[in-house]
């Protein structure tokens, strides 16, 4: 399911995913329609513009929330060119997993797009990188600062979403070195270890969005 | 040299004083149509003694007081007539007292009290007639002109024993009369002119608005002209923010996009065509990201759907040291207001990150008592000029655009604390 104003971008979007193996039952260019279909097709995802018809505004944050409320088990994956700090919290306080938030350019990288769709669908998140700098700067004072260099990295990687095994990779250390970096966050944030990805964002979110 | 001066002067006379120019005849029209609106003032005034001979007190009494008031009565329609003389015939548009238009019954007390009311009376009384004097005068000049120039034309209709026809010498008598009217015809426009310079100077500052009111006039006009300009431009920035934003910004996502596409679909081709896709795809990102910056500068689209605090708090999230910030509005402010003071505080962190040198930086935006300050500090080495093309003198002048006051401190060694306070009733 795909929302999109631009003609370009809607095709382009539909090339992708199609090519990453995913099905689109239904494009869309206004948040209106949006609702429409997604209540017709119940899709796993929807991809959704956040600047859209006829306001040109927030119209995809609000259908998001709408969609997120009426029915949670359809993930939500907002495209937007810029990302605001602002939606990001408002997309948040209200959900905890199925929601993802993403620059626009980020579609250009396949495999990491393809795998925020699939994060999103099965309940996850996928953060922008940039929305996490923004959420973690906006509130830099306070318990952060306890943490290391490197705590901070896995922190970031794991608002986005990403899981044990992704951090490794990404930050090319072991998975052990992994687990430990993540429990001295959790003790250091006084929040209690668990494994599950879902409780791990959870509580990455709970504490950005805690003013 | 002298030659070309004199022919300057001669192209000079022949478009302003030549008997045939346009500027003749046209004050030679505005002169003599002076003439029966005079004439009409003077009759209001002149009536009154042919129909009470003021031989008693009260006739005299009657005949002053009278013509007087029934002046005064007419004046309004007086007004309305030379305004539109001056402005058909000398081009002069002498603009109406700009009074808000009174419900019900016309306020008369306040005309009476009006300073333009006496002043046109006076134009009326005094003036009017003199300019329709002077304008008989200028066209009997005319008229004389003309008759003494044809003097050949005419002079056999008069009796034979006329001194102009068929006297001693009556043909050089005659060839006299017509050198006299060649030279009155050449004279007669320097007096149309000058009965018209007279008339306008005068006219202008009585049936014109006073020098005050006319400024009063001009200011709230240009008030009203910036601040349709400073709209103008704010539309103008949104306009160019959609425009990139669903122009260029999305045909370059779509081209990113498309050569991520070809790079998951060619799998086996050679490895410095993936590198090329590749390097492609790194410029498209990268001309995204420029443009983006761009585009957030001018307008960002969440400040109007959002308001400041949300604006300003994606703003200082992007800038590479800690911002703090703090805004308190209990309502939001006019666009325009908006737009500056996110302007101010976009301009104020970009010169912190560029010259500052500073670790961080705070940012409060405070509303109180119909004003908006803005107040953007940082721990940095401070010695910021406006005059150095920082910025920051683009940034008074905006501010200033709406009405508000900037303050710039920035002693050598810092720190720099830039604040702008925004009128903002609304």
């Amino acid at each position: 399911m795909i929302a999109e104003d631009s003609v370009l971008l809607q095709a382009g979007l539909s090339k992708v995913l199609e090519t990453m193996g995913f099905d689109v039952v239904a494009a869309v260019a206004d948040a209106g329609s949006l609702l429409a279909v997604v209540e017709q097709h119940r899709p796993d995802a929807a991809v959704i513009d956040i600047r859209m018809p006829p306001d040109h505004s927030d119209e995809g944050v609000r259908a998001a929330l709408v969609i997120r409320r009426q029915w949670p088990e359809i993930g939500v994956l907002l495209l937007s060119q810029y990302v605001e700090e602002r939606y990001a919290t408002e997309l948040l306080s209200a959900n905890t997993g199925g929601v993802g938030y993403l620059l626009k350019e980020r579609v250009a990288n396949l495999g990491d797009f393809a795998d925020s769709v699939r994060r999103v669908a099965s309940g996850g998140t996928a953060l922008d990188p940039e929305v996490v700098s923004q959420l973690l700067l906006r509130r830099r004072r306070g318990p952060l600062d306890r943490l290391t260099n490197r705590e901070r990295d896995v922190l970031t990687l794991m608002a986005e979403g990403r899981s044990n095994a992704a951090i490794a990779k990404k930050l090319v250390i072991g998975d052990s070195a992994v687990a430990k970096h993540i429990n001295n966050i959790f003790t250091k944030l006084d929040l209690p270890p668990t494994e599950s990805d879902h409780r791990r964002v959870l509580a990455v979110l709970r504490y950005t969005s805690s003013r | 040299m002298q030659f070309t001066g004199l022919r300057q002067r001669c192209r000079t006379w022949e478009a302003t004083h030549a008997p045939w120019s346009a500027q003749a005849i046209r004050d030679t029209a505005f002169v003599g149509a002076g003439v029966p609106l005079g004439v009409v003032a003077l009759a209001v005034i002149a009536v009154p003694w042919l129909v009470f001979v003021p031989v008693a007190l009260w006739a005299v009494v009657l005949a002053v007081v009278a013509p007087l008031a029934l002046l005064m009565v007419v004046a309004p329609v007086l007004t309305i007539a030379q305004r539109r003389r001056f402005r058909l015939l000398a081009g002069i548009d002498l603009p109406a007292m700009a009074v808000a238009p009174s419900v019900g019954r016309p306020d008369r007390a306040a005309w009476l009290h009006r300073r333009s009311t006496w002043r046109q009376f006076v134009y009326h009384l005094v003036v009017g007639p003199a300019a329709a004097a002077a304008g008989v005068v200028a066209c009997g000049v005319w008229f004389a002109a003309f008759a003494l120039t044809t003097v050949f034309a005419w002079a056999w209709l008069l009796p034979s024993s006329s001194p102009v026809r068929g006297g001693v010498g009556w043909t050089v008598h005659d060839l006299l009369l017509t050198g006299t009217g060649i030279l009155i015809v050449l004279i007669a426009p320097w007096g149309a002119a000058a009965v018209t310079a007279v008339d306008v100077g005068v006219g202008a500052r009585l049936l014109g608005l006073s020098r005050v009111r006319e400024l009063e006039r001009r200011m709230a006009a240009l008030d009203e002209s910036r601040a349709g300009l400073v709209d103008a431009a704010d539309d103008e920035r949104r306009r160019i923010e959609r425009d990139l934003h669903d122009g260029a910004q999305a045909r370059l996502v779509s081209l990113a996009v498309n050569l991520g596409l070809a790079r998951a679909r060619f799998v086996d081709v050679p490895e410095d065509v993936i590198q090329v896709i590749d390097e492609a795809q790194d410029d498209a990102l990268r001309a995204i990201a420029e443009l983006k910056h761009l585009a957030r500068g001018l307008h960002p689209a969440v400040l109007d759907d959002r308001g400041l605090d949300a604006a300003l708090s994606g703003l200082a999230a992007r800038m590479p040291f800690p911002v703090s910030l703090h805004v308190e509005m209990h309502e939001r402010a006019l666009p325009t207001v908006e737009a500056v003071a996110y302007f101010v505080v976009s301009e104020g962190l970009t010169n912190i990150a560029t010259h500052a040198a500073a670790s961080r930086a705070e940012v409060s935006v405070v509303e109180q008592t119909g004003v908006l300050r803005v107040v953007v500090t940082d721990d940095g080495v401070g010695g910021a000029e406006p005059s150095r093309g920082s910025g920051l003198s683009g940034l008074a002048k905006r501010v200033q655009s709406v009405d508000g006051t900037f303050t710039l401190r920035s002693p050598e060694g810092g720190p720099t604390s830039i604040m702008a306070v925004l009128p903002c009733e609304s």
